[in-house]
């Protein structure tokens, strides 16, 4: 483990994630991890990672790096406008940074989160078996915080001979500009949901968006919690939706009117507050014949 | 008496592609509670089974579609949920010290038609279960509180509520681990943490342990 990456400027929120810790959850502890867990394993894989190893999770605005000794890294995800030293960066490609090289971010043009991948793997702080930051409790990653100025994020040894030039083919690559969330009806379904265009509410973040939009008819009747799936989509009194995400809460009593599929997740986790979404019904064997394709994408990568 | 064979209806739902939800039941029963808490520890064991945890009285189980269907799950469940209970193992006991000087126990009393130093003999006196963790990290859903404690949650709820108070709703009794929002009913408080972030597993309170408060003279 040697530094790898020290932060100039760390954007409006970046965290080391990984896959989270789903183990602790009879605990009531959030499973977290990456939002988007397909850019996460592709920015891994293009670095000549384990799919599983730590990246940096980089909300809306990029943080600004550089590069503490020469390093391969892979950017993912979010188009926030990647740049080494002013250049346009490549996505889903790996790129050599040589010491003192800046990696920055210049804007945001497509969705909401970027992860960056370093040969190696980003190493945090590892708190009930993941590395992936908590910030509620304040544990994991970065000293259980989101990373800030004067941080250095520390890698594990790369592979010797790791070189770059290696990039996810484009047709392979996800439509983040389709917000439509394929989901199957959940055990307190609302058809009503499926024909209404919702907007992510303000109050949105890495545990779950409340949705804006005309209010559903949520059933009155209360239900002895039970435990809950990044994607389940929830129906509080106010009739207003609940899309839970990586660190939802892990049990709760109102009614579950969808779930997002596996697949749809990844766009689901790319949409800001203010964009608009919709929900789509779909079937458990239409899911997983998505599930697969994204399946075969990521192993293009392992050959 | 010993367990009965009955066959018990499973009632199991989709929850996505990737998990389901098996429903024993809908209302607050500890032998439902015991024999969701047996399915969830059957289930954890399977290989195709990632994650199966307890609530009340469902199991909600993630699973590896690579491996096994979502209908070929839900039968081996249905399978698994008509199988003999275990006997109730009866858990640890732990006894939590409280101070009722909660800031609704006045309102509690008001509205229950009971003096205050009833509500506090009323809510110390069970031995409760713990029915779930979960919601917060180390939040305990502990009951059946006693008949006469039972309200509906705040219609407010506070944006803050200090870590340590001890809470009635419905028919469950709970101690907020962290502060947090909170829209139950704060009666009273306590020294024991019930998150401890540097244990693993990091919570006090496991499903079907068994809590009994006691007051401490205020």
């Amino acid at each position: 483990m040697t530094p790898a990456l020290r932060v100039l400027a760390p954007g409006l929120l970046t965290t080391i994630q990984d896959r989270g810790r789903p183990h602790a959850l009879a605990s009531g502890v959030p499973p977290g991890g990456a939002m988007d867990r397909f850019a996460h394993a592709a920015a891994n894989l293009l670095a000549g990672n384990d799919p599983a190893a730590a990246t940096l999770e980089c909300t809306l605005s990029g943080p600004r790096l550089v590069a503490e000794r020469a390093c391969v890294v892979a950017i993912t995800g979010a188009d926030l406008g990647p740049r080494i030293n002013g250049d346009e960066a490549e996505m889903w490609a790996s790129l050599a940074l040589g010491a003192g090289d800046e990696l920055a971010f210049g804007g945001r043009r497509e969705g909401a989160r970027a992860y960056i991948a370093v040969a190696g793997g980003v190493i945090g702080d590892r708190w009930l078996g993941s590395m992936s930051t908590n910030l509620m409790v304040g544990r994991g990653g970065m000293r259980g915080r989101a990373l800030a100025q004067g941080d250095v994020v520390a890698a594990g040894e790369p592979l010797a001979g790791l070189r770059p030039g290696r990039r996810l083919r484009e047709d392979l690559r996800p439509n983040y500009s389709d917000h439509t969330l394929h989901s199957i009806p959940g055990p307190h379904p609302l058809v009503q949901l499926f024909g209404i265009t919702f907007q992510v509410g303000r109050d949105s973040n890495r545990m779950g968006y409340r949705l804006d939009g005309t209010p559903l008819d949520a059933p009155a009747a209360e239900i002895l919690s039970f435990a809950l799936v990044a994607g389940a989509v929830q129906l509080p009194p106010d009739g207003r939706p609940i899309l839970l995400m990586a660190d939802h809460q892990t049990a709760g009593g109102y009614p579950v009117a969808a779930v997002v599929v596996s697949a749809s997740m990844p766009v689901a986790a790319q949409l800001a507050p203010g964009d608009e979404l919709h929900f789509a019904s779909t079937s458990i064997e239409t899911a997983l014949e998505m599930r697969a394709a994204q399946r075969a994408a990521l192993d293009s990568l392992m050959i | 008496m010993p367990p009965q064979r009955s066959r018990v209806r499973v009632r199991v739902y989709p929850l996505g592609d990737t998990a389901l939800l098996a429903e024993l039941g809908t209302r607050l029963d500890t032998a439902l509670n015991t024999r969701a808490i047996a399915l969830a520890a059957a289930l954890q064991k399977r290989r195709d089974v990632r994650r199966a945890v307890a609530g009340h009285g469902a199991v909600t189980v993630q699973f590896d579609p690579d491996q096994i269907t979502h209908d070929a799950l839900a039968a081996a469940i249905r399978r698994l949920a008509g199988k003999r209970p275990p006997v109730d193992d009866p858990g640890r006991l732990h006894r939590i010290p409280v101070v009722y000087d909660g800031p609704d126990l006045e309102a509690v009393a008001q509205r229950t038609g009971l003096s205050i130093e009833r509500v506090v003999e009323l809510h110390g006196r069970p031995i409760y279960r713990v029915f779930l963790v979960g919601f917060v990290p180390g939040w305990a859903y502990l009951g059946p509180l006693a008949e006469e404690l039972v309200l509906p949650r705040r219609a407010t709820p506070r944006t803050q509520v200090p870590a340590g108070s001890v809470a009635i709703a419905g028919p469950e009794t709970g101690i907020y681990p962290l502060a947090s929002p909170g829209g139950w009913h704060l009666i009273g408080r306590t020294s024991v943490r019930l998150f401890l972030p540097d244990s693993d597993p990091p919570s006090l309170l496991r499903a079907g342990d068994r809590v009994k408060f006691f007051p401490l003279a205020g």
